[in-house]
């Protein structure tokens, strides 16, 4: 069946289209009124230094760490494609939960960084570690002169973990997680 | 005006180039800031650069200071010399459309008596450049893109002469000076309140020439050659810095003075066509001194806006669909156009 033909030529269609955008981003207030004011009010982006957009959501910024939660079990070092976490630790003696118990062995983090020059923002670490350890944090400020700057070790990791939000909602018809935990509850 | 002032010949030449080598790069410099970072911005629904100077106008100087500072690249298997030399090809091109383009009535710099056959000679000059550069280029993108632009070129070359053969039957001359004068003084079946800008009797030829300005220049729905996406900038490839500052600059100094070319043949150039009004003596001789260029500059503005409105507006045709409006659609209808001209030219 062909396509039926529309009223008005694609063409002119196009360039109404544009030309209305143009219109409402120069004279946001209505014809000659006020045009193009600052910072920008009828456009759709932000004067970034000088104005900062709220990140969406569940912003994917930088990977924090909480160290506490960490076991070292190498399990994102391993998933990560890029292989730009790199993981160190010894084992050592923890107290015993209950008294007169046995000293625990765990694993302490000597070393846990991650190379945000070679991180592709996969996200896969996030998503495998099995103890609630790395989140995403929405901050996204974190650019650097040097490259070698880029690569964050645990302390920095841990500071990105006090600015990761508490869960947010989810949108309606989204896929829910079993058990969403708390992120400020598993410190 | 500078003919009138009696100098002699060197000093005369001297103030026409130190003028062209002004006028040229402002204009071309007008038509990126206005339309490339703001018209297209708004467009988007976005502001563009704001941070260099008053609503970002110093930005296209901060733009060409970075080219300037960047390495002259020559790839390592081009031709060394041929390689240099397209942008300076293209540039001239540029810059010799604008000789016989009057501003005034005495401000052009020649007023050829084949004037607008000069226009076209020189603007197809452009096309070697092209080819020049993507052969010695030694890329195949950059090939690739030579060998389209060569063949788009050549195809709407056609339709631009065809369109412009209309105005000038109907006008009895080449001569762009006499065109607008012509314009300024007609009448369109004996009224003559408006003159007769010839945008009203050769529609046609007006909307064919501006697509074939449009396929001239590559702008997008034409930009099959330099397409980023399936020949990564096409002839332009291998270029960088000055070179590319060179490309950059003369593609808008070319939209400025095609436009400029455009406003003259169709919509009265310099002059404002009425026939209450003479340009070319007294009172209104006087006043066109200093009103002509601004004037012209409206017009080419007013048109290199619609180029450019296009251009942000409409995805790229495929090369056989290209090919096809220029063969089979625009040419046609460019022959009945002259055909039609020149009936009514002999009959009325």
């Amino acid at each position: 069946m062909p396509a039926p033909t529309p009223k008005v030529p694609g063409f002119l269609k196009g360039l109404g289209v544009t030309a209305r955008t143009a219109k409402e981003t120069m004279f946001p207030d209505g014809m000659l009124r006020n045009p193009v004011p600052a910072p920008s009010k009828g456009a759709a982006t932000v004067q970034y230094p000088h104005v900062k957009e709220a990140p969406a959501p569940r912003a994917r910024g930088v990977i924090s760490l909480n160290e506490d939660n960490c076991t070292a079990c190498m399990l994102c070092a391993r998933e990560c494609p890029d292989w730009c976490i790199y993981i160190e630790a010894h084992k050592t003696l923890a107290p015993p939960r209950r008294a007169g118990g046995k000293p625990r062995s765990v694993n302490a983090l000597d070393r846990f960084d991650i190379d945000f020059s070679l991180c592709m923002y996969c996200g896969i670490c996030v998503e495998v570690c099995p103890f609630e350890a790395l989140y995403w944090s929405p901050e996204y400020e974190y650019s650097e002169v040097r490259i070698a700057d880029l690569l964050h070790d645990k302390s920095r990791l841990g500071q990105w973990f006090e600015t990761v939000p508490d869960n947010e909602p989810y949108e309606p018809g989204a896929e829910v997680k079993k058990k969403p935990v708390s992120r400020k509850g598993a410190k | 005006m500078i003919a009138a002032l009696d100098l002699p010949y060197w000093a005369q030449t001297l103030i026409k180039v130190g003028v062209a080598a002004i006028v040229v790069p402002t204009g071309a410099a007008i038509a990126v800031y206005l339309f490339l970072f703001k018209l297209i911005s708004f467009m988007q629904s976005r502001l563009g650069p704001m941070e260099a100077g008053p609503h970002g106008t110093m930005q296209l100087l901060a733009e060409v200071g970075k080219w300037l500072q960047k390495e002259d690249i020559v790839p390592e298997r081009a031709d060394q010399r041929l390689f240099k030399i397209p942008p300076f090809i293209i540039l001239g091109s540029t810059f010799l459309m604008f000789v016989v383009i009057p501003a005034g009535p005495t401000a052009v710099v020649s007023s050829l008596p084949t004037g607008i056959f000069y226009v076209l000679a020189v603007s197809s000059v452009s096309v070697i450049g092209v080819l020049v550069a993507g052969w010695a280029s030694a890329n195949k993108y950059a090939l690739m893109g030579g060998l389209r632009a060569a063949g788009q070129l050549i195809a709407y070359e056609l339709p631009m002469v065809l369109a412009v053969v209309g105005v000038v039957i109907q006008a009895g001359t080449l001569n762009m000076q006499e065109i607008v004068v012509q314009q300024s003084h007609g009448a369109i079946f004996g009224f003559g309140g408006i003159g007769n800008p010839y945008v009203l009797t050769q529609l046609v030829g007006f909307v064919v020439f501006m697509i074939a300005v449009q396929a001239e220049l590559g702008q997008t729905p034409f930009d099959m050659p330099v397409a980023e996406s399936e020949v990564v900038g096409g002839w332009m490839v291998e270029y960088t810095g000055i070179r590319f500052l060179v490309f950059f600059l003369s593609e808008f100094a070319a939209a400025v003075g095609f436009s400029a070319i455009a406003s003259t043949l169709f919509l009265g150039g310099w002059s404002v066509p009425a026939t209450w009004f003479d340009p070319m003596s007294g009172t209104g001789r006087f006043l066109m001194h200093f009103g002509g260029p601004i004037i012209l500059l409206t017009k080419t503005m007013v048109l290199t806006g619609v180029i450019f409105w296009v251009r942000f507006s409409m995805p790229r045709f495929r090369e056989d669909q290209l090919q096809r409006m220029a063969w089979k659609f625009l040419i046609p209808i460019s022959l009945l156009n002259i055909a039609a001209t020149a009936i009514l030219k002999v009959v009325m």
